[in-house]
């Protein structure tokens, strides 16, 4: 690794810690209604939305409320969404004269932004108004990112209270996580990101003519738009919705070294502080440490790998004389690190965003996104959605090691029994199961075939990580593959719904049924999971799960490419 | 002390493995099968190989005969491996149900028409007698029911329920009043009220507990099966998925086939956590079996593997702490009497005092003094011991010699005009009572001469044991009836972590409930009726067969050798139990990273021949590889029977270093393992293909 690559690598990681902590408090404080250095400014208008909305914020919701009423906030605002696509024409601020979404795209679309995918089947440039980029995409990337707050807040209540059902009120947490938390953050993050060149205004595209004109292309069309508060909270929520169809490559996105460097850790500074939150809210934060190392050791393994493979570059290109690095489809002025750290943040992560185009990375270094997908995205994961899911390991992880340590297995004092094994499984194996019968039934429709841009071993790759990113609500794309087609559209929204509500859902029961456990106070015979021992065994687990679930078709896909390309 | 059944019979005697190969060919029945469903899964993937094998041999299929057929046979044992271990399980204590059954023969019994031993009886068959009946048994009958002794003695030889050939005495009141249906009376008769019905006998509740081991899966269990099961529907889909993938790759490869549907199941079973699934039954039913040859029987499995999770120990002093009965180590004179008188005394006050304190004074002063009186004077009057008097003696030629504790025993001498106490005896009393022993007092006649020191014996060796169970995460705590001051003193030199002097019944309630309250799993071991609340209470209660009926129907674990510190063999079983399990699916999913280098390579390398570079291990060909998988997989079912019937060691350690124990042999171990023995397994079958 050069050294600017690991001077960047290492100033990032420290970075991220050095934010971990007084962000994780902070959250903390929020979400037990505590008072904090935001509160004289936001706590009257969060008094006016329970108003207006006639929330009473003691009331306290089981567990069934709390998921009817996320449920029921997320079918309205899918709704909502859908029709806005539909009816973009007849809307506001369509300088561009979009025309409105075909249903398939629409309800892919609008199904992809309220669970938090953002997968894109459309162009934003070429397709949604401001209107639709505004108050429909960008109001999803808030409340979309609120939810899956919502959902691991009452998870961790689950944990901390104790012979209770109450959970905590969906709706005074995602009008917290909205109000004290991702709104003051996007506004500071769109300014930043402001200074750096990211754009922001409503004009129509502007026709520039081209410097080098030729005969037949005098002039071309720069899209405009309000990227800059759209980017921000497209990183921050893991949502990942590019403004552009080249997403965070495209230089109104992310012009520059630095705005690369703020947006990767945008991506990154919720989920590394919920483990922080967890751990205060738990009354232990060193178990919150202990999931943050886990996390930790995956990203960092994760980003050696890629940015092996990506500096080893292919050696058919090699012999073609050009050496060096593999930097087709990388932008120069991120280098090798900056793209390969995006790479696994937005993939660990289930943000989708992307500053590289993920089907140009060498075979070995395309299957460690692909395989951060596929780990079922707790390698931080999304907001919210990547604890509770790495949180669904843990209580798997610690069931076998507690067995294995003669124990009935406990986790933060509560008994782990068949309900809790049952949510915990449901929780992290179906976005695994959706994705083997989803690329198994892609693989048997020729029509499906047909939308592969690259046959062979590269294409079975595509159709996976179309699968994989959607079942796991990440949103980006290998590429490659055409995926606005009435097949993908509908088979890809019913993978993005599984993969979102059915661990939600699961989530919210095992918080309630944790929450009705009494406390069992560890002894010398207790596994402690804040131990280096436990925490790597819960790294293994999240390794064996992934590996032993998709390896067959790894074989057919990135591995064989690679020897394929090696030979 | 206790000795084990008549007949021991080893796990793997030959007679117990023939009839457990009879009875795994019965389980084979899908309707049995079913219960254990990742196995259930594997029967079906045998019969579909069976399928495909036939094709074979008609030609429809093209893959080799000797290839599907092998595959075939191997998942069938694979399967029958699986069944073998369950049924091998259950030998034993169906062998031990069998002569249960011989014992619970029909007996006659003489019901009375008054509970006493001269009244009339009638004789009626053992299945007529009803609750609360009385009925006569003399020496050399048979009891006939469960019950309570309610007048009379008699010494009962109990073989027949606990193997321990020595008899022992059961006598009306106190607690050791308690019989069990199927046992002997050899010396003299009692009267019995029975207090259960036929069919409902502890005899009865034994054997269907033996026999109906296998059918109650514990929570923990049933947990463990939800992952297994999970694990099973996602490598179905795996494999399922693998059809499709493997297509799409032949026609984008241009050349290759498809994965068979041989080569799918045969993945399919080699992926399914087949091993622990396959042992899963036999470890529950081998860890209830193991505790019964330790004489032990657990009424759930639910109670052994609580026992493992025990945070607290609740331990009766006498008889668990101590040895039963506290012994005279010392004379301690005062007044300016000599020690000798005081021995002098105290062996005239003993002599005719059969408690074991009492014969322990007398050894005393014949070792110590060589003071030696083997009967007294024919005009010697016993001085009985009393609850109201507090003290025993003989009055012989006109002296009365008494014992007693210090406050009655002055009372006494005060009473006759004697001397006031000398000043030093509140002192030596004092002392000895600090030092966790107990004073009594030696007077002769209005003279008081001194003391006995009586001490509690601790048992040998019962300070490591509690160090073991410290290092398990266990505390200990005393239950005495003892004053705060001996008992601080006797909990100091036991080394338990706490105790609980003056222990009324409701005390030792209470104690339970405020530890269950703060979340601990509180063990306890009792035998008397005043145990029976708190035994009720507690998360692992065990009684001790010589308890009295309460106690017994109130516990859900029951020594049969009446040995309190077998809790500590409990606690371990129940450990063992529970890390079988967890290291046998470590071992198992650990398994599969050998298999998937085994088989995937060669599954796929008709299609893509740089797959090949996959094959680590160098297989033979393509179908050894495979088949050397299959058998691995099959063949590692038997080979880890002994482990699971035997359970894997226990050492106690703390929980961290317990896992990273286990994790290097059996997660590691199980990495290694599959791939040096599917690489022995592919040489020997390249020596046939």
């Amino acid at each position: 690794m050069s050294a600017y690559d690991l001077t960047e690598t290492v100033l990032f990681f420290a970075v991220l810690l050095a934010f971990t902590k007084p962000f994780g408090a902070f959250m903390a404080r929020v979400y037990q209604g505590e008072r904090t250095i935001l509160s004289p400014l936001i706590a009257p208008c969060e008094t006016l939305v329970y108003r207006l909305c006639g929330v009473d914020r003691n009331e306290e919701m089981e567990w069934k409320r709390y998921a009817g009423a996320m449920l029921l906030f997320n079918g309205v605002l899918f709704a909502g969404l859908f029709a806005m696509l539909m009816l973009q024409h007849l809307l506001p601020l369509n300088p561009q004269k979009m025309p409105p979404f075909p249903w398939p795209l629409a309800l892919n679309t609008a199904i992809s932004f309220v669970t938090n995918t953002n997968w894109q089947a459309y162009a934003g440039e070429q397709a949604a108004s401001y209107f639709t980029q505004m108050a429909g995409i960008t109001v999803h990337n808030f409340v979309s990112t609120a939810t899956g707050m919502a959902v691991v807040v009452a998870l961790i209540r689950g944990f901390a209270r104790r012979t209770t059902s109450a959970l905590g009120n969906f709706w005074v947490d995602l009008t917290r996580g909205i109000l004290h938390i991702l709104l003051p953050l996007s506004l500071v993050a769109a300014i930043v990101l402001v200074s750096q060149g990211v754009i922001q205004n409503v004009a129509p595209y502007r026709s520039v003519p081209l410097v080098q004109a030729t005969d037949n292309v005098q002039e071309v069309t720069i899209p405009m738009g309000p990227v800059a508060s759209q980017e921000a909270i497209k990183e921050l929520g893991t949502n990942g919705g590019g403004f552009f169809n080249a997403n965070s490559a495209h230089p109104y996105e992310n012009p520059t070294p630095l705005s690369n460097f703020v947006e990767i850790l945008l991506i990154l500074l919720i989920p590394a502080g919920l483990t922080h939150t967890f751990g205060l809210l738990v009354g232990n934060p060193r178990q919150g440490w202990g999931i943050l190392a886990a996390m930790l050791v995956l990203l960092i393994l994760s980003f050696g790998i890629l940015q092996w493979a990506e500096s080893d570059g292919n050696p058919l290109v090699a012999g073609l004389g050009v050496q060096g690095a593999n930097l087709e489809g990388k932008e120069v002025r991120f280098g090798l690190a900056g793209s390969s750290l995006f790479t696994v943040a937005t993939t660990g992560t289930s943000c989708g965003a992307v500053n590289t185009m993920h089907d140009s990375l060498t075979p070995l270094g395309g299957m460690v996104p692909l395989m951060l997908l596929l780990s079922g995205e707790v390698v931080f994961g999304g907001v919210g959605s990547g604890l509770y899911t790495m949180l669904a390991f843990v209580v798997i992880a610690v069931f076998v090691a507690g067995l294995m340590i003669g124990r009935t297995p406990e986790y933060l004092g509560k008994k782990i029994e068949v309900r809790e094994m049952w949510l915990s499984i449901v929780t992290i194996l179906t976005a695994g199961v959706v994705v083997l019968i989803g690329s198994g039934v892609a693989l048997l429709v020729p029509s499906a075939v047909a939308s592969m841009a690259n046959p062979g071993a590269h294409g079975l790759s595509e159709v996976l990580y179309a699968f994989a990113s959607t079942a796991n609500n990440n949103g980006s794309a290998f590429a490659g593959l055409n995926a606005n087609t009435l097949f993908y559209n509908l088979l890809l929204a019913v993978a993005m719904l599984l993969g979102r509500y059915v661990p939600a859902v699961a989530i919210l029961a095992l918080a309630g049924s944790l929450a009705e456990k009494k406390y069992v106070p560890p002894s010398l015979g207790t596994l402690p999971t804040d131990k280096a021992p436990f925490v790597v065994w819960l790294v293994l687990v999240i390794l064996i799960v992934g590996a032993l679930t998709f390896f067959p078709a790894l074989a057919m896909g990135p591995i064989v490419e690679q020897l394929i390309m090696i030979r | 002390m206790s000795k084990h059944p008549p007949q021991p019979l080893s796990a793997f005697d030959p007679r117990l493995l023939r009839a457990a190969f009879a009875d795994s060919l019965k389980k084979l029945d899908p309707r049995v099968l079913w219960r254990n469903p990742v196995m259930f899964t594997v029967e079906i993937a045998s019969a579909i190989t069976l399928a495909t094998f036939a094709l074979s041999l008609t030609g429809a299929n093209r893959e080799p005969a000797w290839f599907t057929g092998s595959v075939s046979l191997w998942l069938w044992l694979t399967v029958i491996f699986s069944t073998f271990a369950e049924a091998l399980a259950e030998g034993r204590g169906k062998a031990r149900a069998a002569s249960l059954r011989k014992t619970r023969t029909e007996v006659m019994a003489k019901r009375l028409e008054k509970p006493e031993i001269g009244s009339s009886y009638t004789l009626v068959g053992a299945n007529q007698l009803r609750k609360d009946d009385h009925i006569l048994v003399e020496q050399g009958e048979l009891i006939a029911g469960d019950g309570d002794v309610v007048a009379g003695a008699a010494l009962v030889n109990e073989a027949a329920v606990t193997g321990e050939s020595a008899p022992v005495v059961r006598e009306s009141g106190g607690d050791r009043s308690a019989v069990t249906g199927g046992t002997t009376v050899i010396a003299n008769a009692i009267v019995v009220r029975i207090t259960a019905n036929p069919g409902e006998t502890f005899l009865d509740r034994m054997i269907s507990l033996i026999e109906s081991a296998r059918r109650r899966k514990t929570p923990n269990e049933i947990a463990l099966e939800v992952l297994l099961i999970a694990l099973t529907l996602v490598f179905f889909l795996v494999v399922a998925n693998m059809s499709p993938l493997s297509r799409y790759s032949v026609a984008a490869a241009g050349h290759g086939t498809p994965v068979s549907l041989t080569i799918l199941t045969a993945l399919f079973v080699c992926l399914a956590p087949t091993t622990i699934a396959a042992l899963l039954p036999a470890i529950g039913i081998a860890g209830m079996d193991r505790l019964f040859q330790k004489n032990v029987i657990a009424l759930s499995g639910r109670a052994i593997e609580a026992a493992g999770d025990v945070n607290v120990l609740l331990l009766d002093k006498t008889g668990t702490i101590t040895l039963g009965n506290r012994e005279a180590v010392a004379f301690v004179p005062v007044g300016g009497h000599t020690e000798r008188e005081v021995a002098e005394a105290a062996l005239m006050a003993s002599l005719t005092d059969e408690t074991p304190e009492g014969r322990s004074v007398v050894v005393l002063a014949r070792q110590k003094y060589g003071l030696r009186l083997d009967a007294l004077p024919a005009d010697a009057e016993t001085i009985a011991f009393s609850a109201d008097t507090r003290l025993s003696g003989v009055n012989v030629g006109g002296i009365q010699y008494r014992k007693g504790a210090a406050d009655s025993v002055v009372a006494f001498v005060k009473g006759r005009h004697g001397e006031a106490a000398p000043r030093e005896l509140g002192i030596e009393v004092d002392r000895i009572a600090r030092a966790g022993a107990t004073p009594l007092v030696v007077s002769r006649n209005e003279e008081i001469l001194g003391v006995i020191n009586l001490k509690d014996i601790i048992k040998s060796g019962i300070q490591e044991r509690f160090q073991q169970l410290r290092s398990m995460g266990i505390r200990t705590v005393m239950i005495t009836g003892d004053n705060p001051l001996t008992a601080a003193a006797i909990a100091a030199e036991a080394q338990v972590d706490d105790f609980l002097a003056q222990a009324k019944p409701e005390d030792k309630l209470r104690l339970i409930r405020d530890n269950q309250q703060a979340g601990y799993m509180v063990a306890m071991t009792g035998d008397g009726t005043n145990d029976a609340p708190a035994l009720a209470q507690a998360d692992v209660a065990v009684a001790m067969n010589t308890g009295t009926q309460p106690a017994r129907e109130a516990a859900n674990i029951i020594d049969l050798d009446s040995n309190p510190t077998k809790l500590l063999d409990i606690v371990e079983v129940g450990k063992q139990i529970l890390m079988t399990r967890g290291n046998l699916t470590t071992f198992s999913i650990s398994n599969d990273v050998a298999k998937y280098f085994a088989i995937i390579p060669a599954a796929l390398v008709s299609i893509y021949p740089q797959l090949d570079a996959l094959n680590v291990m160098g297989l033979g060909s393509p179908q050894s590889a495979i088949l050397s998988a299959v058998i691995f997989n099959a063949v590692i079912i038997p080979l880890l029977i002994p482990l699971a019937l035997k359970g894997t060691r226990y050492r106690p350690m703390p929980a961290e270093k317990l896992l990273i124990h286990n994790l290097l042999i059996y997660g590691v171990g199980g990495i290694v393992v599959p791939f040096v023995g599917i690489k022995a397994i592919d040489l020997f079958v390249g020596l046939f293909a």
